[in-house]
């Protein structure tokens, strides 16, 4: 892989750099190399940081020599296919969501801004799973890709001080969830009964970088009751494979 | 048990940090003086990666209802152990009905109590670190209040000796810092200028600093065209030099990714410095190579080890004194 760059990040971290945009292939290379640093370099690698274009890899300088991680990592790229996404099958996890409502106080906003209605937005919305190409902001924040130009939204004139966790929101055309109670500027069109970070299950974080959510609409009663199994960790998330990532 | 009449400024519970969530948008928080922590943990004969106190300029009052032996490094805040001052960088005995007091910070910013046997709270996700933006860790995700009760860790045989780090381990906190940076991720988004400016300017502390990040005001360090980059992954010591163009460095709490270029990283051991720093006081960065952070972060790590065996062979030499 020609382009890709070694950058120093500190005595205990070196970026790898796929490129410097917003792109699925290049996102599908830093997850990949991700899973690989994962699986065959535990010794070496303590953490991983996969970001939109580039992997945050963290090392122990006093263990590991950077020139000799850097020819590993190099090495390992050399046998990665460059420009074709993977063909390993993804995890999708649905996300049911009740749109509107004192959950979705924007979503009118957003409907009249596209001259769409209300049920448009929520049909958009939900048509297609969207890549979470990387964490972070807070602890759980899926920044995703791939929502239709047809609800994109500006963010809020006025940032709200405080947005309850599992709100679901449009800011520009980006789309996501609000997995912790904390400030935003989002456009807010629904909330998701389930924790995307629930630290005290045994698995804090409901998806990683490198899947796919698929939000799906759900009513009032459906909230609750899901809620309601969430609180006593009876619910167990809908998880499917994604086969059919090429274009 | 200690009880908190008075919690003081910001008193949280901290360790080595969250280690391993990155991934997740989880940041690590933990100590953000690992130096002063390190000791006092040697110093209060505890296992490394012991759950400490950390104070932040006004320390607390503690009431200890049982005997226990505690340690304090870093910030001087003026300690006193049921009236009487205790020494910097030291750990002793604290007899049982006792209070230790500390005041306002003289010199430095924040001070670790250490108490032997550590902190009896349980860990998320494998740290007892208080990352309060999240509301996790430490005691109930939040900074000690009035009232608050700690329970110490586990029961430990307690040392009589008053025991003190040696003088020449001493950090010396004045009121300018010296931060060593390894340049990059982003260096290559300033100009020559801009670079210069950053390593030959005095920078200073503002009001706007905290366990994320410590906001510097000085000199403009100019970008060869923006201050936005698509988002990638950040580390404490990151320094970020968004649209204003005046630098950020981030600390514990940073969150894990950003959208501002970063010019350097300071290097670990550095870190440790910045935390003890106030606002008004001056910063200067100075260019460093990897191989010499890696040299200074090993310097370090040998330093411990001394001081380590040090108060071994103390120790072994009273025992065979009984």
């Amino acid at each position: 892989m020609a382009n890709v760059r070694m950058l120093n990040a500190g005595e205990r971290g070196l970026v790898v750099e796929f490129g410097s945009v917003i792109d699925a292939v290049i996102n599908d290379q830093v997850h990949r190399l991700a899973k690989i640093l994962i699986e065959e370099m535990k010794e070496t690698v303590l953490e991983v940081v996969p970001t939109y274009r580039s992997l945050f890899v963290y090392f122990n300088p006093l263990i590991t020599d950077r020139q000799f991680l850097i020819e590993r990592i190099t090495d390992r790229l050399s046998t990665m296919k460059t420009n074709s996404l993977t063909e390993s099958p993804s995890r999708v996890v649905t996300i049911p969501v009740c749109y509107g409502g004192e959950f979705g106080p924007d979503i009118e906003f957003v409907a009249q801004h596209n001259k769409i209605s209300v049920h448009g937005v929520i049909e958009i919305h939900t048509s297609a799973p969207y890549l979470v190409y990387m964490l972070g902001f807070t602890p759980g924040f899926p920044y995703l890709g791939g929502m239709s130009e047809r609800i994109a939204t500006p963010r809020l004139d006025k940032p709200r001080v405080k947005i309850p966790a599992g709100s679901v929101g449009i800011g520009g055309n980006q789309t996501g969830i609000y997995p912790i109670d904390s400030p935003g500027g989002w456009q807010l069109i629904g909330r998701t009964p389930l924790r995307a970070f629930d630290p005290s299950a045994a698995n804090p974080f409901l998806f990683a970088a490198g899947d796919y959510l698929q939000f799906k609409s759900i009513d009032t009663e459906e909230y609750r009751e899901t809620a309601g199994q969430v609180e006593v960790g009876r619910y167990a998330p809908i998880i499917n494979n994604y086969a059919q990532r090429s274009s | 048990m200690l009880t908190v009449p008075k919690p003081g400024l910001f008193t949280t519970v901290q360790d080595e940090g969250r280690i391993g969530y990155r991934a997740y948008g989880m940041p690590i928080a933990g100590v953000m003086d690992h130096f002063a922590y390190t000791i006092a943990n040697i110093l209060a004969e505890n296992e490394p990666g012991a759950a400490v106190l950390e104070m932040t300029l006004l320390g607390g009052t503690f009431f200890f209802d049982t005997d226990a032996y505690v340690a304090v490094c870093g910030a001087d805040m003026q300690g006193k152990l049921n009236g009487r001052r205790i020494h910097a960088w030291s750990s002793f005995h604290v007899p049982s009905k006792s209070e230790l007091i500390f005041g306002y910070a003289l010199k430095g910013c924040r001070s670790y109590l250490a108490i032997a046997g550590g902190i009896n709270i349980m860990p998320v996700l494998g740290s007892r670190s208080t990352y309060t933006r999240a509301a996790i860790g430490g005691y109930k995700g939040r900074a000690l209040q009035s009232g608050d009760e700690l329970m110490i860790g586990k029961e430990v045989k307690i040392p009589e000796k008053e025991k003190v780090l040696s003088y020449r381990f001493f950090p010396h906190y004045g009121n300018e810092v010296f931060l060593r940076v390894i340049l990059g991720p982003q260096d290559d988004f300033f100009t020559d200028a801009g670079i210069a400016t950053f390593f030959n300017s005095i920078y200073t502390v503002t009001r706007r600093n905290d366990r994320m990040g410590y906001m510097l005001e000085g000199p403009v360090i100019q970008h060869t065209h923006t201050a936005d980059i698509v988002s990638d992954a950040i580390c404490p010591g990151a320094v970020q030099v968004p649209g204003n163009r005046m630098p950020i460095v981030m600390m514990a709490d940073c969150q894990t990714t950003g959208g501002y270029p970063k010019i350097g990283t300071v290097i670990g051991p550095d870190l440790n410095k910045l935390a003890q720093a106030k606002p008004g006081d001056k910063v200067r960065f100075v260019q460093c190579s990897v191989s010499e952070a890696v040299t200074i972060v090993k310097t370090e790590q040998e330093r411990f080890a001394e001081f380590t065996a040090k108060l071994s062979l103390l120790k072994g030499k009273n025992r065979q004194g009984n």
